[in-house]
């Protein structure tokens, strides 16, 4: 396993927030964390990176564990992250937001370089000097994952990839996540948007109330309406 | 013309000592969030060291190279301190950090006087450039031409640096977002040493270049860093082109302000930032903030009233409090005077502090001008003391209507550089406008009358007031005002959401807290008998900071019981040691660190977990506190 989460119990001051969440992310898996509006994804994936300062339980990466590890720890471990806020560096270039994210190459995992992402990307390239701030929602949706991919990752997790984009660039969103599936990256992406999930995942977790309810492949969804109602309905 | 013209370039060549400092002053504001009130200290500590190395060094190689190897072991100085103090602090609210780095400020002093003396210092010219150059009759030190180039040179170098090296690009990237920053896989614990060591070593080099043009003593730190405060105020802290451009502007109105006010030229400079505040209150070149963290934030305990039982104790305490006159010589009874007057006085910070959310690093101002208000109404006026106690702070309630409305429209580290701008402002005026204050030489002989002149009875009269006092500033805490006062602290947003106009609340609580001060103040004046323009310094206003911290600022009564505690410890200290700075300084960093909650909130915790497990519980807080960010 790539990434094996067990018993992850997060708090925000005194308020629990999850509870014994399991899961896992095989190599080379693209793997959906599906569930609503605030209904503990990305506190999920915040408490992965150490970004939440109280979390217990285990968390095991490549076979360290790395529950106790501080964020940048994690990040030169080779778990990337990005946030579902984006965080673009709104002062810096595009370029230069690249350039933060820069990691030596990293055996196992795919090598990014500025022009291999810009392939990816094309959008970005055409803007390489223009400030962070200044650009639109999906072309920072577009640069936070470059910026994360510059680290040369083995696995990321994408939060709501495809939240508030056009329809268009939510599709250019899927070629890119198949693309970077295809060069042997891992994925967790959460989502509340269960077309796009099915288009590029092979595996789902629901969670609803901080709690994991649900696992199984696609297939296994599909087969359950009653499930998908109870915790998906838009 | 040409006299206006060398007046011009004189302000140039102060501006790079200046924009020196207040670029690395913003630089580590930058990135760790923290305004480092030592940065003066290492100003002074740079010019001191240059000093020794240049008496040692000989040639133009060992001048320069004295100053520059000044300004690295300086920067190495500080990089002890980030990773001593500073690094246990970052969580820390911002009032913390301001006090911790102002106790090293005090340490360093002392340990300034200890190594190089008491003396001014005066330093070797630089080799090659002691002359001057005839500008159309006019000399020009041809040292001040080189800092002239030099401020320009290191905007572009600093440029450069930030712009075009990877450490550059993430030092700007930490600036915005620290955690995504880590997120990315880069340690920060080493960025912001960097950083920290940069800052430093441009204030030291800043301190290390003045040494041939000015006296090296023990009292430039907080000179500068005043000026420095100013200079980012109006340039907006993090910017250091805006650092640049102010820097210029306060030293040329320094320049000219001579020229045109000779006595108050600070007055001009003053007027500049007020303008600046009004129409920019993130400065010229600065960026809006967001919201500002919590000013105390550690975990606030729900406020209650007094139980009646309390009450009984209160009324208790203060008997015996009242007995002292009975069974205490006369110098108790003065001692017990002045410990009362502070009580006032830390009260009243407490107030603006702790229940208005406003950590004022220049509550002295307004002690100040009430004990000058006492001293103009029984010197000048010679009105009796009945209408002087109550005309006096008067003058304070109206610096705190003046400065309290522009100190408002700010928050955070903002609100605390504006308060201590002003304070050193009010003292200034006193300082220098001799004609009417006295300068130096303060007003004497303002002596309470006849009735109370006795220690006893103005003991017994300093008591009644402070005991009439805390009360009052107690009601308010639990009248609907406070409630509203106390909304806006803990959410500004929210409370304008409900209707409360917070910052008409927030100057309202400016307003007392000022008077209150000027009424200690006003007490105070009759107490010794005269006053003088430290009565408004930043040594007092730093003395009610940790009067509050030491009590508790999260308490309600934390400051009574840090008045008393600080004041006698105090006292004592400065009848037994020369070096009372230096324990002063070490005693607010200790506070800071390991006792973040002072004497009563420590004791409040002993009493609700029932044993002395109080510092797991405060740690685990902590965290929690972290977590709800």
């Amino acid at each position: 396993m790539k990434l094996s989460v067990s018993a992850l119990n997060s708090y925000y001051g005194p308020a629990h927030i999850l509870f014994d969440v399991d899961l896992e992310v095989g190599a080379g898996e693209v793997v959906a964390l599906l569930g609503r509006n605030g209904a503990g994804k990305s506190t999920t994936f915040r408490s992965l990176v150490g970004l939440v300062a109280h979390r217990e339980g285990k968390i095991v990466f490549e076979g360290h564990d790395i529950s106790k590890a501080p964020t940048h720890a994690i990040g030169r471990a080779g778990l990337g992250y990005v946030p579902e806020e984006r965080r673009i560096f709104t002062d810096l270039t595009v370029e230069e937001n690249l350039e933060v994210g820069r990691q030596p190459a990293r055996t196992g995992a795919p090598q990014w370089s500025r022009e291999k992402l810009f392939a990816l990307f094309p959008n970005l390239a055409e803007m390489r000097n223009r400030a962070g701030g200044r650009m639109s929602g999906g072309e920072q949706q577009m640069l936070t994952i470059a910026r994360t991919l510059m680290g040369n990752p083995s696995l990321v997790l994408l939060d709501e990839p495809s939240e508030g984009l056009s329809p268009k660039i939510v599709e250019q969103m899927a070629h890119a996540i198949l693309t970077m599936k295809k060069e042997g990256l891992s994925i967790l992406l959460s989502e509340q948007n269960l077309h796009f999930a099915r288009l590029i995942s092979d595996r789902s977790y629901i969670i609803e109330r901080g709690r994991i309810c649900f696992s199984g492949t696609m297939a296994d969804l599909d087969a359950r309406p009653d499930i998908r109602d109870a915790h998906l309905a838009m | 013309m040409s006299f206006y013209v060398v007046q011009f370039l004189s302000g140039l060549a102060s501006a790079a000592a200046l924009f020196l400092v207040a670029s690395g002053l913003s630089i580590i504001f930058g990135v760790t969030r923290i305004v480092n009130f030592a940065h003066g200290a290492f100003y002074m500590l740079g010019a001191y060291v240059a000093f020794s190395l240049t008496e040692r060094l000989s040639g133009a190689l060992g001048f320069w190279g004295g100053i520059v190897s000044a300004a690295v072991i300086v920067a190495l100085i500080g990089v002890l301190v980030e990773m001593l103090l500073l690094r246990r602090i970052y969580r820390s609210p911002e009032l913390f950090q301001l006090l911790a780095t102002f106790g090293l400020t005090l340490m360093v002093e002392d340990l300034a006087v200890l190594i190089w003396g008491p003396d001014d210092l005066l330093g070797r010219r630089a080799p090659g450039l002691r002359g001057a150059f005839d500008f159309f009759g006019q000399a020009i030190p041809t040292y001040d031409v080189l800092l002239r180039v030099l401020g320009p040179v290191v905007l572009g170098a600093l440029w450069l640096l930030f712009h075009r090296t990877r450490w550059g690009v993430l030092v700007r990237a930490a600036t915005q977002d620290r955690d995504m920053v880590a997120a990315l896989g880069v340690n920060q614990k080493w960025l912001f040493t960097s950083v920290f060591a940069l800052g430093v070593f441009l204030a030291a080099l800043g301190g290390a270049l003045q040494i041939p043009r000015d006296a090296v003593n023990h009292t430039m730190d907080l000179r500068i860093i005043v000026d420095v405060f100013v200079v980012v105020v109006i340039g907006g802290l993090g910017s250091i082109t805006g650092a640049f451009v102010a820097a210029v502007l306060v030293s040329e109105l320094n320049a000219f302000g001579i020229l045109i006010f000779p006595k108050i030229s600070i007055i001009l400079v003053f007027l500049v930032m007020a303008v600046v505040l009004i129409v920019r209150p993130w400065g010229l070149f600065g960026k809006p903030e967001a919201a500002a963290r919590q000013t105390p934030g550690l975990a606030v305990q729900p406020w209650r009233p007094l139980s009646a039982q309390a009450r009984l104790a209160f009324v208790g305490v203060l008997i015996l409090a009242a007995a002292l006159p009975l069974l205490g010589s006369n110098y108790a009874l003065i001692v017990g005077a002045e410990i009362a007057i502070f009580v006032i006085f830390a009260v009243s910070l407490h107030f603006l502090m702790s229940v208005g959310g406003m950590a004022s690093f220049g509550h002295a101002a307004y002690f100040g001008l009430g004990a000058y208000g006492v001293a103009f109404l029984a010197k000048l006026a010679g009105l009796p003391m009945v209408a002087c106690l109550l005309l006096g702070p008067l003058l304070g309630l109206f610096g705190a209507i003046v400065f309290g409305w522009f100190a408002v429209q700010l928050s955070g580290v903002y609100f605390a550089m504006l308060t201590l701008a002003f304070a050193q402002i009010v003292w200034s005026i006193a300082f220098q406008w001799v004609d009417v204050t006295g300068g130096d030489n303060g007003i004497l002989g303002v002596w309470p009358a006849a009735l109370v002149a006795t220690p006893a009875r103005f003991y017994w009269l300093a008591l009644a007031i402070t005991a009439l006092s805390v009360v009052v500033m107690r009601v308010l805490v639990f009248s609907p005002f406070g409630y509203a006062l106390r909304a806006t602290r803990d959410s500004g947003l929210r409370s304008e959401a409900v209707g409360i106009n917070s910052k008409r609340i927030q100057w309202a609580a400016f307003v007392i807290a000022g008077t209150f001060a000027a009424l200690a103040g006003a007490l105070f004046a009759y107490l010794k008998g005269s006053v003088f323009p430290d009565n408004a310094g930043i040594a007092l206003s730093v003395d009610s900071l940790v009067m509050v911290l030491l009590g508790g600022v999260e308490t309600v009564s934390g400051a009574v019981v840090g008045a008393i505690v600080y004041k006698a410890l105090s006292i004592w200290l400065v009848s037994y040691t020369e070096l009372s700075k230096l324990v002063m300084g070490a005693v607010i960093v200790v506070l800071v660190v390991m006792f973040p909650k002072g004497i009563v909130g420590t004791f409040d915790g002993l009493i609700r977990s029932g044993k002395l497990s109080f510092f797991k519980r405060g740690s685990q807080r902590a965290t929690q506190a972290e977590g709800a960010e």
